[in-house]
C-alpha cells in the first residue's frame, strides 16, 4: 500500500469540510475521487498535499506518518500536485515553469532525464519552450501543469479537476495521457473529478464523497453500475 | 553652454543620489513582491548599514574593501532577525497587522538605537576613508565618490539580476511572487524563499548606506526616514514588485529631487517627491511597468 489515510477531519475557513474520511491508495493504481461540488474533494487533495493541516486524524505514506508535513517536504519524499484550475506561472516561461517543477531535484542527470520525458509526453509543450505560459491555451496550460509535476519525479500525482475549463475532446486527450504516465511509468495517481462520467472512465478505483463522507468506494467498473450512482452523478452526463 | 553644463552637472548629481535611492527601492519591490508588505523597516536598515560602516572606519579601522562586504553581511543579518521575529508569526494574520507591525519594527530600531549608549540621537560625521577628488571632463565634474557609486550600484545591479533571472532561487523568488501556494506545491520551501529576500534586500540597504555616508558624510538615526519613503515612492513610480522599475523610478526619484533644488527651490526637494507619488496614483497607481489594471 502506498498511502493509508485514516479518520481525517479537516476545516476549511469556519466550516468543518472532511468528517472522518478514510482511504487507501494501492501502488500503482489511479484513483479517482468523485463528488459533487462542496463535497469536500478539493479540501481532501489540499491536505493530502500539505496546503491544509488536519484537526485529527493520520495519513501515512509508505509507512511513514506524513500528517502536517509541509508541501516542499512532501514534494521531495515524491508526492507532487497539479492544482485545480492549472495555475502555471504565467510571466515565466514554458521551460522556466517546467525547471521550477524540478526545483526539488538535485542531480542535473535526473533532471534532464525527466525533461526529455516530459517533452515525450507532451510533445506539443516542445516548440513553445521560450513561450510565456499565459500565451498557451487552457489544454495546453493543463499539459504544463501536469508536465511541471512530472519534473519532481512523483511517485504519486494528485489532480485536482484536471477537465476543469477544457473541451471534452482535450480532456479526453489529457485523461489518456494520465493514464499512460501511469501505464508507462508505473507513478500512483489520485485525481479528484466534478466530471464523474470521465473520472470512472479512467481510472482503477473510485470513492464518492458526499457532504465531507465517503459514502461509497470500489472499482470503478463496478460503481459506474451502481443505481444510486447513475442516478446521481451520471444521469446528467449520458444526455450529452 | 555654461546652461547645458549646469544641467549636465545636476545630473550627475541627481544620479548620484537616485542610485542610492535605487538601492533601497529593490529592497521594497523585492519584499513586497514575495510577502505582499511594505517593510517599512527598511529604511531603518539602510540607516544600520551606514552606522555599521561609520564604526568599521572610524572605530575600528577596517579597510575599505572589507566595509563593504562586513556592512552588507550585518544589514542582511539585521534584515533576516526583522523577517524571522517580527514578521514570520504573522503569515497567516491579516495584512494590516504584518503592516502595523513594519511600523512598529521601525520606530523600535529608530528610538531604541538613538540610546545615548547606542548610536545617540546626534548628528554623527562620517568619515571617509579617502579624499574626494574631482575629474574635470570640460561639461562637468564628477568626482571619486560618484564614480564609487555608479560602479558599486551597476555591479550590485548586475550581480541581482544574474540572480534573479539565473539562479534557482530566482526563480523560486518570482515564482513565489506570482504564487505561493503552488510555489510550494514545486517543492520550493516558502519561508526559506522569503528569509533569502530579506537578506538580499537589507544586504542592498546596507550598500547604500555605505554610498549615502560616502556622498553625504552626516549620519543620524533617523537617516533613513525620508530615503526610505522616497525610496519607497520610486518602487511604486516603476511599478512595485518589478525590479527594473526600483531602480529606474530610484533614478526619476533622484534626479527629480536635485534638479527641482537647483533650479526653483531646495525647500521643494521633498515636496516634489510627494506631488510625484500624488501624480502617480493619480494617473497609473501600478507605475511605469505595471499593467494597466482599473482598480486601485
Amino acid at each position: 500500500m502506498l498511502m493509508r489515510i485514516s479518520h481525517l477531519y479537516v476545516r476549511y475557513g469556519s466550516v468543518r469540510a472532511l468528517h472522518g474520511v478514510s482511504l487507501e491508495v494501492n501502488e500503482g493504481e489511479i484513483l479517482s475521487i468523485i463528488g459533487a461540488n462542496g463535497a469536500g474533494k478539493t479540501t481532501l487533495l489540499k491536505t493530502i498535499s500539505g496546503l491544509l493541516r488536519p484537526e485529527s486524524g493520520d495519513i501515512d505514506y509508505r509507512g511513514r506518518n506524513i500528517t502536517g508535513e509541509r508541501p516542499d517536504r512532501l514534494v521531495r519524499m515524491g508526492i507532487c500536485t497539479v492544482p485545480e484550475g492549472r495555475r502555471v506561472f504565467p510571466n515565466l516561461s514554458v521551460k522556466e515553469n517546467l525547471e521550477l517543477g524540478a526545483y526539488t531535484v538535485s542531480r542535473r542527470r535526473l533532471r534532464q532525464q525527466l525533461f526529455d520525458l516530459t517533452l515525450h509526453t507532451f510533445p506539443k509543450l516542445k516548440e513553445r519552450l521560450s513561450q510565456d505560459a499565459g500565451t498557451l491555451s487552457g489544454g495546453e496550460q493543463q499539459m504544463l501543469a501536469v508536465g511541471r509535476a512530472l519534473m519532481g519525479n512523483p511517485q504519486l500525482l494528485l489532480l485536482d479537476e484536471p477537465s476543469m475549463g477544457l473541451s471534452p475532446i482535450i480532456t479526453k486527450e489529457i485523461f489518456s495521457l494520465i493514464r499512460s504516465i501511469n501505464a508507462e511509468k508505473g507513478i500512483s495517481v489520485i485525481l479528484v473529478e466534478q466530471n464523474a462520467h470521465i473520472a470512472l472512465e479512467h481510472s482503477h478505483r473510485t470513492y464518492v464523497l458526499e457532504t465531507g463522507r465517503v459514502v461509497m468506494e470500489g472499482l470503478s467498473d463496478v460503481v459506474k453500475q451502481d443505481p444510486a450512482v447513475i442516478e446521481a452523478y451520471l444521469g446528467c452526463e449520458s444526455l450529452e | 553652454m555654461e546652461l547645458l553644463s549646469y544641467v549636465l552637472q545636476q545630473l550627475i548629481n541627481g544620479l548620484q543620489l537616485g542610485a542610492v535611492y535605487a538601492l533601497i527601492a529593490l529592497g521594497y519591490t523585492m519584499v513586497y513582491g514575495v510577502l505582499r508588505l511594505i517593510n517599512f523597516a527598511h529604511g531603518d536598515i539602510f540607516m544600520f548599514g551606514a552606522f555599521t560602516a561609520y564604526y568599521l572606519i572610524s572605530k575600528w579601522d577596517v579597510p575599505i574593501y572589507l566595509v563593504f562586504p562586513i556592512t552588507m553581511a550585518v544589514t542582511a543579518l539585521l534584515g533576516f532577525l526583522i523577517e524571522k521575529i517580527a514578521y514570520k508569526p504573522l503569515r497567516s494574520a491579516p495584512k494590516i497587522a504584518l503592516l502595523i507591525t513594519a511600523v512598529g519594527v521601525s520606530l523600535f530600531l529608530e528610538y531604541f538605537l538613538s540610546l545615548n549608549s547606542l548610536f545617540t540621537p546626534n548628528y554623527i560625521g562620517f568619515p571617509r576613508p579617502f579624499e574626494v577628488t574631482g575629474y574635470d571632463l570640460r561639461l562637468f565634474t564628477i568626482t571619486n565618490v560618484q564614480l564609487i557609486i555608479f560602479a558599486v550600484t551597476a555591479l550590485s545591479l548586475l550581480l541581482l539580476y544574474l540572480l534573479i533571472y539565473y539562479t534557482k532561487y530566482g526563480r523560486a523568488m518570482r515564482a513565489l511572487s506570482h504564487d505561493r501556494e503552488v510555489a510550494s506545491l514545486m517543492g520550493i520551501p516558502v519561508d526559506g524563499i522569503i528569509s533569502f529576500t530579506f537578506i538580499v534586500g537589507a544586504a542592498l540597504a546596507g550598500l547604500g548606506g555605505i554610498l549615502y555616508g560616502f556622498a553625504y558624510p552626516q549620519i543620524n538615526v533617523f537617516m533613513g526616514i525620508m530615503p526610505g519613503i522616497k525610496s519607497f515612492i520610486a518602487a511604486v513610480l516603476g511599478g512595485i514588485g518589478i525590479i527594473h522599475g526600483a531602480v529606474l523610478g530610484g533614478l526619476i526619484i533622484g534626479v527629480s529631487e536635485v534638479f527641482v533644488s537647483a533650479f526653483i527651490s531646495s525647500t521643494l526637494r521633498d515636496g516634489v517627491i510627494f506631488f510625484i507619488l500624488f501624480l502617480v496614483l493619480l494617473l497609473k497607481p501600478s507605475g511605469i511597468f505595471g499593467k494597466w489594471i482599473d482598480k486601485v
